[in-house]
């Protein structure tokens, strides 16, 4: 029995991590394909609205394989990719240097973000779910309305004209290696992005368990209040939380362009919206082929977890 | 120099008062004010080889680092910087003579070699250097482009025909010819341009060939070297090169700290973590000027904005058209409330950076005067629908539909803007010969010299004369001012065709920049020049 299922559980990895090679290619074909129906002109985006001289498009030109029709360019650049070489930018840096800068603040900010949101929306989600109806509950409620309502172009400088510029308790920005002190107010305000959505799931969830058949058995039994709801309903409440937590996890690193803008990280939301700015196909595919990696590794740990907290999921 | 004397005076007076009081600034150990570090706000950099780079990021590092051969004055006209002297006879031979004592960061002397190797390399056109246009006007710099045999196809274009410019020769260590193809009375003001800094030995692999790394940390003859290397997307750190023979700056070092959004920038000049901040962003100047009370500060720039008639539209062929389109729009209005001062109304075709500026060349047509308008535009005919064409990247939408709404009012006819995603997406509809309307442009000079707006934007075939405009009568004079025996002479005929531009109306002036900047209570005497740079020599720190 024991055997069967890691066993199954073996087969499921293999057959995700297969379709997961085929996602990767499917999503920087289309990711590369997109780039290139927009490019028109990058070296004209380059320079702004001077004229370029005709010397130098030329010059670049060829340097970038810019007249290249579609496949040989695609091709050139998968070649490269698959050897480790993500080519350069449009401005003679090489993309893996770039990569090499960005990806570890971005991370360390979405990380961070996400344990904040974990914790508060995790411990407010059970309360209000326990306590519904209550004071606690009602507040909640409103916060999260608001959050949900306010947009991340608003929260940024909002946060830090006031904790930044006006309070001084922190630094207005985080810069490029940026420490614990000043990841804070972005960590936090990147949280709000996703902490509303968590709250209302585990409160829902949690409301929902402590319905069930089983907590009420577990009652019937005499088992303490705290036994029921640490055991019983915490766990299985985790479930669909865990699984938001995992996707939000890709979500912040994808789409942290406003915060790392406004408190100035150069991580990989501030590359990607340089790159699509300046029609920058390799710069854009690079970052875009990691993020794809970092989602089909999520969700993986997140299918694969689902069976650490709940023994009925089978994989087959 | 501009006021140099009152200026040492003054500065002087400021370092004995802080002698006298004790004062020192901070840091890890006791640093008087002229040892002080100054932080200044830029974008990241495209590029920090001085021919490669044509944007302002770059070009405000690279003046730390490097040292010019000119700069310019109050009233726009050169003065040596690096040189010794700049001479001509006839305009089209100019001699540069070196001064003596200056030496790369790495201890290399300055010498001929290091201009001539730098300008070939700028010119050569397999190089891609941005800058290489700057080296039209020398002879041989045909003999180093080369074209590509099918256009925009897979083959490569063959290697040019030569490597170095003949214009170029070397006469002593210390001195270099310059020889023009044709004669250009202004050329000694080009020179003052970031393409035109000195290349040390140390910086080439091979001949003509740069070393890879050298723009991560670039060697030049400034008063400032680079500490380090280029941080891409963080920060650049320069600190005073001791052995710099001209003008002693009057910090320790300055960092340069990278943004990618102004209003970043703008923060961390409030949250006391920045110095200065070269450009408000129009987001933050409703509170700006109560925010920094007399650190809010103004300075005009070269930035010229103005919209272009496409000539092949029938419909604004009519000069009387254009003038009464032009006398319909209320700058003052715009600039006050759009730009909430940040620009200033133009009613010339030139900029006031440039020496022979004269305010209002351009007359009535570009004073507001909305009945003379509707009068003007009903008797000429103008056409019912009037559209103006931008670049949504810009932030041009406001501005151009106040414009509309200004033209719907007073002119009594229907006006839409309609955005391009990008400037690019714009030129190919230009150039589609699309009804694309007027068209919004602006331009911003490459050296303070009249002809550097009257050529690139009126002359024909001119390289952002995206219009298409042409007057041979017009760029005879162009030509002619040019070729002038001297400077003063050529702004006499520059401005005669200024006059026919006022008369012909080709495009309709409608604003001038300001550099709109401000610092903290660290730094003091913050000027930001016409290049929209920070003063580098001038800025101090106050403790």
């Amino acid at each position: 029995m024991l055997v069967s299922k890691d066993l199954d559980m073996f087969r499921y990895f293999v057959r995700r991590v297969l379709q997961g090679v085929l996602t990767f290619f499917g999503a920087t074909f289309i990711v590369y394909a997109l780039m290139f129906a927009n490019q028109d002109d990058p070296l004209q985006a380059l320079a702004g609205e001077r004229p370029l001289p005709e010397n130098v498009r030329q010059a670049l030109t060829e340097r970038y394989h810019l007249d290249d029709p579609f496949i040989l360019q695609y091709g050139h650049y998968m070649r490269g990719l698959l050897t480790g070489d993500f080519g350069i930018s449009l401005t003679n840096r090489p993309i893996s240097e770039m990569m090499q800068q960005a990806w570890p603040v971005t991370i360390r900010l979405a990380v961070f973000a996400i344990i904040i949101s974990a914790l508060v929306a995790v411990t407010a989600g059970i309360v209000s779910g326990i306590r519904r109806g209550g004071i606690f509950d009602t507040t909640t409620l409103i916060i999260t309305l608001v959050l949900l309502s306010l947009p991340i172009v608003v929260l940024a400088p909002l946060a830090q004209l006031l904790f930044g510029v006006q309070l001084h308790w922190f630094p207005a920005t985080a810069g490029a290696e940026p420490g614990f002190y000043q990841l804070i107010l972005p960590a936090v305000v990147l949280s709000c992005l996703v902490i509303a959505t968590q709250i209302r799931v585990t409160r829902a969830s949690v409301a929902e368990n402590l319905r069930s058949d089983y907590v009420r058995t577990a009652r019937a039994k005499g088992l303490a209040n705290r036994r029921v709801i640490g055991v019983h309903v915490l766990r299985n409440s985790l479930i669909p939380v865990v699984t938001l937590i995992g996707v939000d996890l890709g979500n912040l690193m994808a789409g942290a362009i406003v915060t790392e803008g406004v408190f100035n990280i150069p991580g990989v939301g501030f590359n990607l919206f340089r790159g699509i700015r300046t029609e920058d196909g390799p710069l854009v595919v690079g970052f875009v082929s990691i993020l794809v990696i970092v989602f089909l590794v999520v969700n993986l740990v997140v299918d694969l977890l689902y069976a650490v907290l709940d023994p009925r999921i089978r994989y087959e | 120099m501009r006021g140099q004397f009152p200026l040492k005076m003054a500065v002087g007076a400021t370092a004995i008062m802080l002698l006298a009081a004790g004062c020192s600034g901070g840091g890890d150990d006791e640093t008087s004010a002229a040892d002080a570090l100054v932080s200044i706000g830029i974008g990241e950099p495209q590029h920090l080889i001085p021919s490669n780079t044509t944007e302002s990021n770059g070009a405000e590092v690279l003046a730390a680092l490097f040292s010019p051969l000119v700069d310019f004055d109050a009233d726009n006209k050169p003065y040596t910087v690096a040189a010794e002297s700049v001479e001509s006879t006839d305009n089209k031979v100019w001699t540069v003579k070196l001064k003596d004592g200056y030496t790369f960061h790495n201890g290399e002397k300055v010498g001929a070699d290091n201009y001539i190797n730098a300008w070939n390399h700028a010119a050569y056109g397999p190089n891609g250097n941005g800058g290489s246009y700057f080296m039209e006007r020398v002879e041989g710099y045909k003999d180093l482009q080369s074209e590509d045999p099918d256009g925009d196809g897979p083959q490569k274009a063959p290697d040019p025909k030569a490597k170095t410019l003949t214009g170029l020769k070397k006469v002593d260590d210390l001195t270099f010819t310059v020889t023009l193809s044709e004669p250009f009375s202004g050329w000694r003001s080009v020179m003052g341009y970031t393409t035109f800094y000195p290349l040390p030995a140390a910086a080439w692999a091979s001949e003509g060939v740069l070393k890879e790394d050298y723009e991560q940390a670039p060697i030049g003859n400034g008063p400032f070297k680079i500490k380090g290397t280029w941080q891409h997307d963080s920060k650049i750190e320069v600190e005073r090169y001791d052995a710099y023979p001209g003008e002693k700056p009057k910090v320790g070092g300055v960092t340069y700290k990278i943004y990618q959004e102004q209003t970043a920038q703008y923060a961390d000049l409030m949250g006391g973590a920045l110095d200065v901040v070269t450009q408000i962003p129009i987001e933050n100047l409703a509170t700006a000027p109560a925010d920094l009370g007399d650190r809010f500060k103004t300075s005009s720039n070269s930035v010229f904005q103005f919209v272009g008639f496409p000539t092949f539209l029938s419909q604004y062929s009519k000069v009387e058209v254009r003038k009464a389109i032009s006398m319909a729009i209320n700058r003052k209005e715009i600039t006050d409330n759009v730009f909430r001062g940040s620009q200033t109304p133009a009613t010339s075709f030139v900029s006031p950076a440039v020496a022979g500026y004269r305010e209002n060349s351009c007359g009535e047509a570009c004073t507001y005067d909305p009945a003379k308008a509707k009068a003007a535009y009903d008797a000429a005919g103008g056409p019912k629908q009037i559209k103006i064409t931008y670049n949504a990247d810009g932030g041009h939408k406001a501005w151009v539909d106040a414009t509309c709404n200004q033209l719907k009012t007073n002119l009594g006819v229907d006006c839409v803007g309609v955005g391009e995603p990008k400037f690019a997406d714009l030129l190919t509809k230009v150039e589609n010969k699309e009804d694309v309307g007027m068209i919004r442009l602006g331009w911003i000079m490459d050296y303070p010299l009249m002809e550097n707006y009257l050529g690139p934007l009126y002359g024909t075939g001119g390289s952002s004369n995206y219009y298409g405009y042409s007057n041979p009568e017009f760029d005879n004079l162009v030509k002619q001012g040019s070729a002038a025996p001297t400077e003063d002479e050529a702004i006499k005929l520059w401005q005669q065709a200024e006059d026919i531009l006022a008369r012909d109306m080709p495009v309709i002036p409608l604003r001038l920049g300001q550099n709109v900047f401000g610092h903290s209570e660290r730094v003091k005497n913050v000027e930001v020049d016409k290049f929209q740079k920070v003063e580098i020599l001038k800025i101090e720190a106050t403790s």
